[in-house]
């Protein structure tokens, strides 16, 4: 999943990236084939290099700020993602639905939540605003749902041209990795769409995984397996991610 | 104070001490320039520079009715809901970090009613602190469109006189007080921050009264020596108060990594004993302390050092 995910960036962009997955694909990424692809993190650090072994728990902190050539406020790092200059956001999701609409904020009514989730943090700013997103997250039934009970952060709302509509000036996602397969977004109804499998994995164990019904691309390919080397970066890195994949 | 109108917001500065005067005081002397009702806006952000000596003396002092903002919430936002100090929190995001999970007792009090968490996106509560920091009673922006977190706050949809564009309207944060954590200061309040700033200068320049700790007092010939370090300007600043390590067990670039297994114990404190695990830490860390020194001090001196020293490598070139 994450392997598959860093080989979405292109070199010469910028990638603003939350903690976990999306931080470590950016990282595999600029190491395998990417290497002047721009980190950018909330806590107003642009362009940080990670340390093996030493990965950052926060965007917010020392370790995701080293030799990066500029700090500077969360705000004005927000503020480059509303000019346009961020092409990627790059996001982890609770709980995704079938427009690419995230969840992260409560399960159940506003007024009297079931669960209160962390809430959005920056995750709404990166929908809203990065060129285009994309997004990891594992594939499961509880995950995948038809309507999110609470739009954190926007995908492509009702579907079709919903989201130009709510006046948003950015595309919103294009593709969401998962542990099974990798979707991507079909151009009328903005509706999920099955597009490549995970090497091992069927259309159907998708589906039943999906609590939705999923279109499937008419040429539905299998990816690229994760490489050696992609793995023992994954490994030096961090440990229990490599492990996790 | 939300929608106060610009007059009044600026006739609230009037109190301010505009010459250069000397604002050092102990943090016990600071902090009672915060009022019962008062909005808190916390400076740093999540685990990163946050006024733990300030927060931990209003702590011990006690308050009613305060209402907390902050970008990003660590557990500091747990204490003033447990200590009864406040009834509701302002941010994007409550926790410590992913390693420890949803925060249980925000869960649980915010899932009984017992405490609001009014949710802004990161990049709107920060929009609402430059729109009070630029003396204007709102900004636009085309964040939080189209989601749900628009019909949970006080925002506006707008549609642009000059594009026909439609822009959402956040309103200005003006706090009553913002307390903030700095590297270095002069006494008359000159401060300068390193690394990242965080959202610290717009909420500075939005509050009424604002109060400094820092990590060192120095002379005003050595803030003028990096004039560019500057974040805030004598005349924003009350009252300053000198705290070395006085974010700890949270970080402060470049001086002190944040005390991950601190963290470790709370959470598993109330992992076991629930919202009494809270209470237990107040008792132990705040109110059983004289001060913030001698909390500090409980942690014995090759553990804090042993913080400095990972910063010093973490920030090497």
């Amino acid at each position: 999943m994450t392997v598959s995910a860093s080989r979405l960036l292109r070199d010469h962009r910028a990638v603003f990236a939350g903690v976990g997955v999306p931080l470590l694909a950016s990282v595999l990424a600029k190491q395998r084939h990417a290497p002047d692809l721009t980190i950018v993190l909330e806590g107003g650090i642009i362009g940080p290099r990670m340390l093996a072994g030493k990965l950052p728990i926060s965007t917010n902190e020392m370790r995701a700020a080293r030799h990066a050539p500029m700090l500077t406020s969360i705000t004005d790092v927000f503020l480059l993602a509303q000019r346009g200059f961020l092409h990627y956001g790059f996001l982890g999701a609770a709980q995704i639905d079938m427009h690419g609409n995230i969840n992260t904020s409560v399960i159940g009514p506003v007024e009297r939540p079931r669960v209160r989730l962390p809430g959005t943090g920056g995750a709404n700013d990166i929908a809203s605003l990065c060129n285009e997103v994309l997004v990891v997250t594992p594939h499961e039934l509880r995950r995948f749902v038809e309507r999110v009970d609470f739009v954190t952060s926007p995908g492509h709302l009702g579907g079709g041209d919903a989201r130009e509509k709510a006046g948003l000036v950015s595309r919103g996602p294009s593709t969401v990795v998962t542990d099974l397969a990798l979707l991507d977004f079909e151009p009328e109804s903005r509706r999920m769409r099955l597009c490549a499998l995970q090497p091992g994995v069927t259309v159907e164990d998708v589906r039943a995984s999906t609590g939705f019904e999923l279109l499937v691309h008419p040429e539905v390919c299998e990816l690229e397996p994760p490489a050696i080397p992609d793995l023992d970066i994954l490994r030096e890195l961090d440990a229990g991610a490599a492990a996790r994949d | 104070m939300d929608g106060t109108p610009a007059r009044q917001l600026r006739e609230a500065l009037a109190g301010k001490p505009s010459p250069p005067a000397d604002k050092l005081m102990p943090a016990e002397a600071a902090v009672r320039l915060v009022r019962d009702g008062d909005h808190i806006a916390v400076g740093g952000t999540l685990y990163s520079r946050t006024p733990m000596a300030l927060l931990f003396e209003l702590l011990r002092q006690g308050r009613s009715g305060l209402t907390i903002s902050r970008p990003l919430t660590c557990y500091e936002a747990e204490l003033f809901l447990v200590g009864g100090l406040a009834g509701g929190i302002v941010t994007s995001w409550v926790g410590i970090g992913l390693p420890w999970g949803i925060s249980r007792v925000v869960r649980e009090l915010v899932e009984g009613g017992r405490a609001t968490y009014e949710e802004w996106s990161h990049l709107a509560l920060g929009l609402r602190y430059k729109a009070g920091a630029m003396g204007v009673p709102f900004l636009p922006t085309f964040t939080m469109l189209g989601s749900d977190l628009v019909g949970l706050v006080d925002t506006r949809e707008l549609t642009c006189p000059f594009t026909g564009e439609k822009v959402l309207l956040v309103p200005a944060l003006n706090p009553d007080v913002a307390l903030l954590h700095v590297h270095r200061a002069d006494r008359s309040g000159n401060a300068q921050i390193d690394g990242y700033r965080h959202m610290d200068a717009d909420m500075a320049a939005a509050a009424r009264t604002v109060i400094v700790s820092t990590e060192e007092v120095v002379d005003a010939e050595r803030i003028a020596g990096r004039p560019d370090a500057t974040v805030l300007p004598h005349f924003q600043v009350d009252a300053v108060v000198e705290a070395p390590m006085g974010a700890f067990p949270h970080e402060c670039y470049g001086r002190y990594e944040a005390d991950f297994a601190h963290f470790d114990d709370y959470v598993a404190d109330v992992r076991r004993d629930g919202i009494d695990a809270v209470s237990a830490y107040l008792d132990r860390h705040v109110r059983r302390q004289p001060d913030f020194a001698a909390f500090l001090a409980s942690f014995g001196a090759s553990r804090l050092e042993g913080q400095q020293a990972r910063a010093a490598e973490l920030i090497a070139r």
